[in-house]
């Protein structure tokens, strides 16, 4: 018996990054201080991006488009939003 | 199965929709469906359907997808006939053996595609028992194409179709209530909600409405940075005030039974969350009092009338 998933191959390809690097649209960089942060994973539940490293607590800057709402969740206020050069 | 929410267990699952798309910084959308697809269980496929919109054109750059899943996008108007459709020939393959594992059908759509557009399609998906689950992410205007009012767009609230100058004040209809039509379809579980505090009534809701069999709606609150007119970093504070102010009650209907998902401590004024909104500005003119009361009146009303239903 075939099997449908042989019979058809994707003809698109799920990526991340697939708008571009959408990092460029940025104005303000959040910038984690890790002595303040406590891990509670609040910035990556919220991050409408999906760029924050869940584990280590880094923000990806080639996706990330500074939108500041990881900053005014966070609940020790150990993201600044830092203008860009 | 009565399951326990944890957030910290559920972000263990790998994400289903990546980073990099172009949504809009600080969109409330990609919270939505990021948090809508976080409670399928790990093991299981969806197949994804999207109606035309933000959304839409902002994850799905062919050949290139945002989701992890499988995506399916036809038209404006027919997602919930495209959903249903797939739903139909996945019956069929899985009854003659030809495709092993469960896969669940989750559409996704913007208030215009779902209050006006996408109507029928969704009437009629709904009606022919589909085993899915429509989400309407709501941003309560057509937001792709520049904030055009829409159905679903609240009274006063200033588009570009319905704009603030001498002759016209903003919108001048009310918000349709589609959770209310939806519940009126009968079908198994409707529920509105929106992605607040640690995410347990979305996540709650969403693993109610894709693991229920048959036909489930969700109306999920997302805000719009560009067409509500706020700072794109408040999309959690103005969620929270749409749910404390009673504009966006949280609620659940399970054959028929009304349940009400979250009582607010104290209810706030309707002016707590029209503030904060450039879309509402206008109305916090002098001699405008009268929209405000107005406003007010609306929202209490429909307060009271959810109480009633809901027994609570």
């Amino acid at each position: 018996m075939r099997s449908v998933t042989k019979a058809y191959r994707p003809i698109s390809w799920p990526t991340l990054g697939a708008g571009g690097d959408t990092g460029s649209w940025r104005v303000h960089r959040p910038v984690v201080n890790h002595e303040l942060c406590t891990k509670c994973q609040f910035c990556w539940v919220y991050c409408p991006e999906a760029v924050i490293d869940r584990k280590k607590i880094t923000i990806d800057y080639r996706y990330c488009k500074g939108c500041g709402v990881c900053a005014v969740e966070c609940p020790t206020g150990a993201i600044a939003m830092e203008k860009e050069e | 199965m009565k399951r326990v929410y944890n957030l910290k267990q559920e972000v263990e699952k790998p994400p289903r929709l990546t980073g990099g798309h172009r949504l809009c910084a600080g969109c409330g959308a990609g919270v939505v469906v990021a948090g809508v697809l976080r409670a399928l269980n790990k093991e299981d496929r969806a197949v994804v359907t999207n109606a035309t919109g933000c959304l839409e054109v902002s994850t799905f750059m062919y050949p290139y997808t945002a989701y992890m899943d499988s995506f399916i996008h036809s038209a404006f108007e027919n997602s919930a006939a495209t959903c249903s459709g797939v739903e139909a020939a996945y019956n069929a393959l899985k009854r003659r053996g030809k495709v092993e594992g469960t896969v669940k059908f989750i559409t996704f759509g913007g208030d215009g595609g779902t209050y006006d557009i996408g109507f029928q399609s969704l009437s009629g998906a709904m009606e022919r028992g589909h085993d899915m689950v429509y989400v309407c992410y709501d941003n309560e205007a057509y937001m792709n194409t520049g904030i055009q009012r829409s159905s679903s767009t609240p009274r006063f609230a200033r588009t570009t179709t319905s704009p603030v100058g001498a002759k016209n004040q903003g919108k001048k209809q009310e918000k349709k209530d589609l959770t209310d039509i939806m519940v009126a379809h009968n079908i198994p579980y409707v529920a509105q909600t929106a992605p607040l505090g640690n995410f347990k009534d979305l996540h709650t809701k969403a693993y109610k409405a894709i693991y229920t069999e048959g036909p489930c709606f969700m109306n999920v609150l997302s805000p719009c940075p560009r067409g509500w007119d706020y700072p794109m970093a408040k999309l959690a504070e103005i969620i929270k005030l749409a749910v404390d102010t009673c504009v966006w009650p949280l609620f659940e209907v399970e054959e028929g039974v009304w349940h009400l998902s979250y009582m607010p401590k104290r209810k706030l004024p309707v002016e707590d969350f029209l503030r904060p909104q450039g879309r509402f500005r206008h109305m916090f003119e002098q001699g405008n009092e009268w929209m405000i009361e107005a406003a007010q009146a609306y929202v209490d009303q429909r307060w009271e009338r959810l109480l009633e239903r809901s027994g609570a």
